[in-house]
Parts: C-alpha cells; structure tokens; sequence
C-alpha cells in the first residue's frame, strides 16, 4: 500500500509539495491523520487485495527513475500477511500501514497506540528484543518525525520494524517501560531530534552537552548558525568563518 | 519487565547524599575506563549504590556526516566508531548499502570478508582480554594478547595496507584481491592459536583471585539482558543462545561449521569464558574457510555510481561486541537520506547500571571491563 | 667539642652505616625498580627498559633526575601543611626501621635488645604518612586510598606480627644479630622450623607493602593511583622510595627470622664449605655475561659502560674470594665473616623481593572485602594457631624430650590440617553471599 508512492514521497517532498503523486491515491483514503500523506493513500488497508497491483505496476513508472535496473525486487511493496492481519485485528484503525521493503515488514502505527501495540509485539507476537529505536526527519512533511522501532524475535527469529508519526511538538509515548533498553535510545532521539518522549523518567541529552542549541540530525539543522552564535557569544567576534 | 530504575540524578546530587556517601567521578581521563567514559558512582562506602553514565565526549556526529556524503565516501568512517574492530563495521555497512541496493557481493569476496571478519573477531577479544584483565590487576596477559593480536595486524596490513581502520571492504565486494601467501599467514597465524587460548586460559581460569573477582559480579539474568537488548557474548553469557551469524547468515558464514559458545549465569566469567571459546571458533571459521576459497570475481555487479532505490533496510551483522546494525534510508539520490548505526556497546553499556548496583569499586571496571566497550562506538 | 668528639669515636661505625642508608638506599630503591621492570619484561615477552645506558642500567639515575626537575603540583584544596609533610613521614619510618637490620654481622646501625619489636613499630608508623597523604590530598579516590590502606594494615600487621611471635619464640630473643645466632646454633633456618609462619608472613608482608596482589591502596585500575594520586614530581617518588624501603625491610625481616640472615646454607656442615666459593663463582658468571654482551651494544659508549660494569663485578667477586684464598689468620681472612654476609644476606633479600615481583606479575588484584576476608578469616586464626603449634612443639622438644625432627613435622601438619579447615569454612562461606554487596 504505502510502498513506492509512499517510500518515494520523502524524497520527492523536498524537492516539491506533495501533491500530484500522491493525491489521487489519497483521494479514496481518508488517512486517520495526514501527517504522512505519502502513506496516507495506502494507509487504509481495508482494501489490500486491490492496492498492490497497483504500486506494483506504478513503482517502475514514478518512482523509479533514478535507477531502472534494481526496481523489480527492491523498493516497498504492500504487505499483509498473517502477523499484519492479527496486529489489524487487534488494533484495528490503529495499524496504518504495512509495506514490506527489501524483505524487511514494516507497520506504521498510530501514535497514541504505541505503547499498547508495543507491548503486545513483546508479549505476544514474541518480538520481545528491541534492537534498535530511532527517528528520521522529513521535513517537507506535516508531521516531520518517523520513529522507528526495529524489534526482533529471538523465537521467530524475524525482524520487524513499527514506525510512528510525530510533527515536531507532538509527544510520543515512551516505550522505556516495555523495554529497558529504550531509555538510552529515547534519549538519544531526543538529542539529536528534539523528539518529546512521554513517560521517559529522564529524558535529557546523551551524546550533547546539555547547554546544546538545537537537533543536529534535523534535516534543517545549521551547524553554522550555531557557529556563529556560539563565536558571537564566547569570543565577541562577528563570525569564525 | 522493564526495570524501573530510580534516575541517578533525583538523588545524585551532594545536597541529599546520606552521612557516609560519597559521590565519586570515575572518568572521562582514567585509566580504566576505556577511552572516556565518564561514570558517576554514588558510593556508601565503597559499595555502590547508584551509578550514572556520561557519554558523549568522544561524539562526531557519524550519522550526521553521512548525511552529506556518498555511500562510497560514508564507507572509511564507519571504521572509526569501534576502531578496535573496524573490518566487522566496514562489513555492516557494505552489506546493508548492498542489500539496499539489491546486490549482492560474489562467493569469493564474502569468503574472503567472513576469514578478515573473523581474524578481526580475535583481534577484538584479544584486546578485551588483556585490557579487561589488566583492570582486574593482571598486568601480563595485556602482553601476551597483543603480541598475538599484532599479527592479525600484519595480516590486515598486508592485505590492505592498513592495520586499525583498515577500510578493507567496498560495497560490492572487495577492492583488493586476497595476496598471495593469504592463506599460509592466515593457516600459519589459526594452527597453533587454539593451544595460546589454552594459554592465556591457564593464567586466569583457574586462578582464584581471577575466579573470585569475576564470579557472581555483575549478573545480567537471560531476562534482563533481553530486557536490555544485550547483545554478542553479553547476552549469550546469560544463556540465550543466540547468535546473528546462525540465525540470518550473512557473507558466508552459512558454509562454515561453528558452536554458539554460551553460559549459564550471565556473570563476568560466563562473559569471560564465551569470548575466549567464540575466539577457539573464529579460528575453526577461518581454518574451515581457508581450505577452499573459491575462485571467481571479487567484484559484485555495482554501478561506478551507487543511487540505491528509494526505500529503507536495516541490516545487523554480529561484530565482535555484539548486534551492530545500520538503518539505512534511501531517497534515490547517491547520498544517503539517513543512516543510524546501532552500536553493540552502546546498548549493552546501559545495562552497566544495573549490573553494578550493590558491587563495590573494584567491580566498576570488572565490569565495565566485561562489557568490552569502545568509546568510539558508543559515541559514534 | 670534647663531648662531640667523644661522640664521634665512640659512634663512628654507626654514623657511617647510617649516612650509607640514607645516600644509598633512594640508589638501591630505583635500582630495584630496574630489576622490577626487567623481571616483568622478561615475564611479558619484551625487553623492558633498553634506551639510558647499556640494557637500561642507567634509566634510574634518569628517572631520578626527571622526578626531581619535575614541576612541584600542590592542589589548591589540599591542606598543604600535611600534604607536604605526609612523604617524610613514610620515608623516615622506612630508613629508621633499617636501622637495627643487621646486613652481615659487620653492618649494623644499632643492635637494639628489641630490634624486631622496633622495626615493627617504626614501619608500622609508615602508614601515618600515607594515611595522611590520602585524607590531605582532598580528593576521593586519595580518600578511599587512604582508608583501604589503613584497614588493611591493622589487618595484616596482625597476621604479620603473630607469624613474627612464633618464630620469636623459637630464638627466644628480640635481638635480630641473636635470631640469627639462634639458628645458626640449631643447625636449621627457621622456615624449616616454622614454614606456616613463614607461609603467613610472606602473605602479610607483600600486603602491608601494598604490592600486588594486594595492592588495592594504588590499585590503578580503579583508584588512579590511590593515596598518590595527587602527587607528583619529588614528593610522590618519596611515596615510591618509602614504598621500596619498605620492601626491602620485610623482606630483611623475612630473611632474618626465617631464611638464616647472613648464613650460608648449611653453614654449620663442613662437607659443604665449597658453597663459600659460590658468591664468587656466581658474580663471575654475571661479569662473564656483561662481557659477552658488551660488544654487541649499538653504541661505543654503551660497550664501555657495559664493560665497566663487568669490571667492578669481577672486583668485587675478587673481594670475596680474597678472604678464602688468603692464609688463615691473616688480617684479610677475617674479613670473611663481614663479606661472606653482607652478600648473602642481599643474595636472600633480593630473591624475596623477586618472589615479590613474580607474584605481583602473576596475579590478578584481590577485591577489597576478599582481601579482609583472607586477612581475619583465614591468616588470623591460622597465625594464632601456628604459635600455639610450635609453643606445642617447644614444649615437646624441651620439656617430653621428643626429638626436633618429629615435634616440628607433627605440629606442622596439625597447622596444616586446620588451615585447610578454615579454608573450607571460607570456601563454603564464600558461596553462600556470592555476590558481595547484596543487601539482606
């Protein structure tokens, strides 16, 4: 569903608004919410069977350009095999999207459900070791933060990632009480994102000193205006370019 | 399951110390910490009561700089991060643009990648030993594991030129074929290790002090060590038998035969025995590999240009210290859109927390020791 | 004046013993380091120092020289009155307490009635130094330097000190010239007599001299450098030199009370009076190695130095060789005793202080709570029982008319016996709070 049109989006959406691509995918989808337009149109899976074709037969047309001759296996492809259909049973509306990208799932859920959607992938679904929680930055779009939580189940032995939305004075519900190790990571998002985490007992810069002026992984971020604030302030100096 | 850590710093502070605490600042310039880590150690006594990890001082924004640069030019400073053991990382992140890319590196280049992948396997825990028990106050081994270690050094420095950062893979395979006498170092440097293992073995595994200091000292229960996300010898020291080289084979460790060493307790000498037996089977992994390596190009099917599709993947392969993982995002231009590692010693160092409350001083770097992190890593 | 020059002949001996120790010694101390870096080269697979002077000889002449151009730091926290004067302290209890050691029958400061009482005390004292040194730095790990430091030498004084009790009570004397005496009259060295007290001793000494593995008052692993952390330049190789003082007074200690002092072995038995030629046979083969490798120095002047090395050893060897090629009763031969001692005397010492030195390079670091643990749990109790078997003993051999060779082996094993014992009990006390700081 959310596959090319979806995973090409971020790349097109600085470049230029998004709207024509994925407009007309959207038109039938009222995504829950329109922080990801890209994956909005595919964001309903009420209707999996039909979509797929479709970004199947699109991917080589729109988005693919840059590089025809990978696009066959690689880029995103709508998924909806059982462990998406149990999580949708489950939660419902909450499970947004589903795409499956160089074999790796991928859910996009709803923020506020992710905690419980957590939890259940830990107690359930047995995905019970959080390796990695990070974010990436999209700036074009309405609600800029992916966070991106990739978890493994030593069980299964299978990876897969859940990804909420956030715009940038959105808080998102801290999972460092399913999984102790999300402590550090929230942090560590925190820091270099500016990304508000809900519940985290103690959410202050790691990696920064905690005087740091702004999100250095922010798309936007500008170590020069920082340089020169910072010569401004401690040497007196106009600039030290 | 998550533990509920009381945060250090609500009660840090010397305003609310008890009559006979002490805070003591371990770090970031001491001579155990590793590089510059810096602890802070809430002591009553010497027993540790409460303990806080300021990170950061050796940070260089990697995951910034690789925003701004090509996926060939990103390749040389993943070797920085844990600069003890820079050709597991230059494997991750070749394999993980590869795999975002759809590619996939010829048999005799992953044979090659998995023999230097797994010399510097050794190489890594040769230097955790002798520093882990030059902590705990045997100077010797240090001297023994480096001179072992310097000549997988060789080998890396015949083979490319270069003995830390070594930048040894490409995305797509290797630049450099393997030199002629390869094998016979490798063979010669693998016959005769399993019997120097036995060795550094007899100075520590049965000596008491050596048992006593590290037995019982910073348990890490299969549970919590999940909990934490532990990784490598860390969490396989506390029984979970897992290992990412069995469980999604990468490069070509799907041809090679080898044990999952694990323990049973999760404790410092669990960790201490699982890497001294990982190290006895990175030496069959690479006896095994040397037999046969295959003839054929080095070079897989790669543009000059690498514009991968758009999309995202996340790749993990088991480098020394544990899971390290890249989570790559491309938007189809050359330069990556986004990448985060997940750095092993990072994550396993945030267990340290809980492993320390209760010890006593001398446990600190027992155990930060065990935890064999580099601060490059940690940092990135 | 009159009384000055009184003073002066009547003491003449002693005042020239005593600036001997204070000059030489801080010489002895760094060339102990040497030996120390060496032998630890050596156990390592390395060279160890090779750069000042032929295979280093010189590099504590240079490491003295730097330490003493060194900028001088004082914290501006610390409490300078005490902090400048706590090194003294150390090093002036360690050169006191040489000074009633009797290195050979000739060398001897003061041959006090109380002699080892004395050392003991005065070295004892050494630790106000550190203690002081510790709590004035204002640092923590200073602090807990300190502390450590403190607890563990009331620990281990006392195993020490009831080790020195038994093998007292075989010389029946204080005296050190007499203990040796004493053994030299019974015919055997006292580690034969007592080996637990020596086994106890050696443990106990190696911890009050804070060396590894007990090293934890400088552990550097974990506490920078301890006590010392705060020091630098002169003042902290004062620490350093009092630290070797101190090894070379336990170890003349040991030497004394159990390894026969300046005896030679079996130095009682005629049949082996050819070992009086070893000292000379031993330091030609030493100069017979200096001049082997003399030429093979990369530089002309390293070869002559290296030469010259082996020179002076082949004059001294010609020294103590003298007195046995001389006629008997001349005045050369009587120098005999006074040679033939004093080297093996240092002979006996420096082979303690290498059984230092191997074991510091063998072990990992004791934990503190084990370090007590072993300290009262274990060489307490069996230093208490160890007096009580050779009082047993004793009172055999005197008193019931055994023989020494079946009262001494008896009570030994009986020592024995309960020191496996007690290290079953620690053992199995041990497994129960496996995890030291768990709170109940």
């Amino acid at each position: 569903m959310a596959n090319d049109p979806e995973e090409k989006q971020p790349s097109a959406s600085p470049k230029d608004e998004p709207s024509a691509v994925k407009s007309p995918a959207a038109a039938g989808e009222p995504a829950s919410k329109p922080p990801a337009p890209p994956a909005a149109p595919a964001a309903k899976p009420p209707a999996p069977g039909g979509v797929p074709p479709a970004p199947a037969a699109k991917p080589p047309a729109a988005a693919v350009p840059p590089k025809p001759p990978a696009p066959p296996k690689e880029g995103p492809v709508a998924l909806d095999n059982d462990l998406v259909k149990r999580y949708k049973q489950r939660f419902g509306d909450a499970i947004r999207e589903a795409w499956i990208d160089r074999k790796q799932s991928i859910l996009v859920v709803a923020r506020e459900k992710l905690v419980e959607i957590a939890t259940y992938s830990r107690d359930e679904e047995k995905f019970d070791w959080l390796s990695d929680l990070t974010a990436v930055d999209w700036p074009k779009r309405e609600q800029r933060f992916d966070i991106v939580l990739n978890m493994y189940s030593m069980e299964k032995n299978e990876r897969l990632r859940v990804k909420v939305y956030a715009s940038a004075d959105e808080r998102v519900p801290s999972v460092q009480g399913v999984w102790a190790t999300a402590n550090w990571e929230e942090r560590e998002v925190y820091d270099m994102f500016g990304v508000i985490f809900e519940g985290h007992p103690e959410l202050k810069r790691i990696l920064l000193p905690d005087e740091w002026q702004g999100y250095p992984l922010r798309k936007d971020y500008d170590i020069l205006t920082q340089d020169t604030a910072w010569v401004r302030e401690n040497l007196g100096i106009e600039s030290g370019q | 399951m998550a533990d509920q850590r009381v945060p250090f710093a609500t009660h840090a502070d010397s305003t609310v110390l008890g009559a006979d605490e002490i805070v003591l600042n371990m770090g970031p310039q001491h001579p155990s910490t590793h590089g510059v880590l810096r602890v802070k150690l809430r002591l009553d006594g010497e027993k540790v009561i409460g303990s806080e990890c300021v990170i950061g001082y050796l940070h260089r924004g990697v995951e910034k700089i690789a925003e701004h640069r090509t996926y060939t030019q990103f390749a040389p400073y993943v070797d920085r991060m844990d600069y003890v053991a820079a050709v597991s990382n230059g494997l991750g992140y070749c394999e993980a643009v590869e795999k975002l890319l759809g590619a996939e590196a010829p048999l005799r280049a992953r044979v090659i990648r998995t023999i230097l992948t797994e010399l510097q396997r050794i190489a890594s825990h040769l230097f955790w030993l002798g520093t882990h028990a030059l902590d705990i106050g045997a100077l010797t081994p240090l001297f023994y594991c480096l001179r072992e270690r310097e000549e997988i050094l060789k080998i890396f420095e015949k083979y490319c030129g270069a003995r830390l950062t070594t930048h040894a893979f490409r995305i797509g395979g290797l630049q450099y074929e393997a030199y002629d006498e390869f094998e016979k170092d490798v063979e010669r440097f693998c016959k005769p290790f399993d019997k120097r293992v036995d060795e550094y073995e007899s100075l520590l595994t049965g000596n008491r002090i050596w048992v006593g200091r590290t037995k019982g000292i910073g348990i890490l229960t299969a549970k919590e060590a999940i909990d934490y996300a532990a990784s490598g010898p860390v969490i396989r020291a506390s029984g979970v038998k897992w290992d990412i080289r069995k469980a999604m084979p990468y490069a070509a460790y799907d041809l090679y035969k080898f044990e999952i060493p694990t323990g049973k307790n999760g404790d410092t000498f669990d960790r201490y025995i699982v890497r001294m037996e990982e190290m006895r089977q990175s030496r069959l992994i690479c006896l095994q590999a040397i037999e046969n390596i295959p003839a054929g190009p080095i070079m897989g099917k790669v543009g000059k240009v690498l514009k991968p599709p758009p999309g995202e993947v996340y790749h993990a392969i088991e480098a020394p210290k544990g899971e390290l993982g890249y989570y790559i995002v491309s938007d189809g231009t050359t330069q990556p859109y986004r990448v985060r590692i997940r750095p092993p010693s990072l994550i396993n160092l945030e267990a340290f927390d809980k492993m320390i409350r209760g010890h006593l001083v001398a446990d600190v770097v027992a155990i930060i020791g065990t935890l064999d992190i580099v601060l490059g890593e940690v940092d990135r | 004046m009159h009384s000055l020059i009184d003073f002066l002949l009547t003491y003449w001996v002693q005042l020239v013993c005593a600036v001997i120790i204070v000059a030489v010694l801080p010489l002895v101390a760094g060339y102990i380091v040497l030996m120390e870096r060496k032998v630890m080269a050596d156990m390592q697979a390395r060279l160890g120092p090779m750069r000042v002077g032929p295979h280093g000889l010189l590099q504590p002449i240079a490491d003295a020289l730097k330490l003493l151009i060194k900028e001088d730091i004082i914290p501006d926290e610390a409490d300078k009155a005490i902090f400048w004067v706590a090194p003294l302290i150390s090093v002036t209890a360690g050169m006191l307490a040489m000074s009633t050691l009797a290195i050979g029958p000739w060398f001897q400061i003061a041959d006090l009635n109380i002699g080892l009482l004395f050392i003991v005390g005065i070295s004892a004292l050494g630790i106000f130094g550190i203690v002081l040194g510790g709590w004035s730095s204002n640092s923590h790990y200073s602090l807990l330097g300190a502390l450590r430091s403190a607890a563990q030498l009331v620990s281990y004084e006392t195993a020490a000190g009831m080790a020195i009790v038994g093998a007292l009570m075989l010389a029946g004397t204080l005296s050190t010239r007499e203990i040796i005496a004493t053994q030299n009259d019974y015919g055997v060295w006292f580690v034969f007599a007592a080996p637990v007290g020596f086994f106890i001793y050696v443990v106990a000494s190696i911890a009050e001299t804070n060396r590894a593995p007990f090293d934890l008052p400088e552990a550097e692993s974990e506490l920078v450098a301890g006590y010392m952390t705060e020091y630098s330049g002169f003042r902290w190789a004062l620490y350093f030199l009092a630290e070797y003082t101190n090894m070379v007074v336990v170890a003349s200690i040991a030497t004394t009370l159990f390894l026969g002092g300046w005896l030679r072995p079996f130095a009682g038995t005629r049949a082996f009076n050819f070992l009086d030629f070893l000292p000379s046979v031993l330091l030609l083969g030493v100069a017979g190695y200096c001049f082997y490798r003399a030429p093979k120095q990369p530089v002309k002047i390293q070869k002559m130095v290296l030469a010259a090395v082996g020179a002076m050893i082949i004059l001294v060897a010609l020294i103590l060789a003298a007195p046995l090629l001389a006629p008997a009763g001349s005045f050369v031969a009587s120098m005999k005793a006074g040679l033939h001692g004093a080297f093996w005397f240092l002979l006996k010492v420096g082979l303690y202080i290498y059984l230092f030195m191997w074991l510091r390079f063998t072990f990992p670091r004791y934990r503190f709570d084990q370090l007590m643990r072993l300290g009262w749990q274990f060489l307490i109790p069996l230093s208490i029982v160890n007096v009580m078997g050779i009082g047993v003993a004793l009172v055999l051999h005197r008193h019931f008319g055994w023989s020494h060779w079946t009262a001494f082996p008896l009570t030994t094993i009986l020592t024995l016996a309960v020191a496996g014992l007690l290290a079953a009990a620690g053992e199995k006390q041990e497994k129960t709070h496996a995890i030291v700081g768990e709170e109940a």
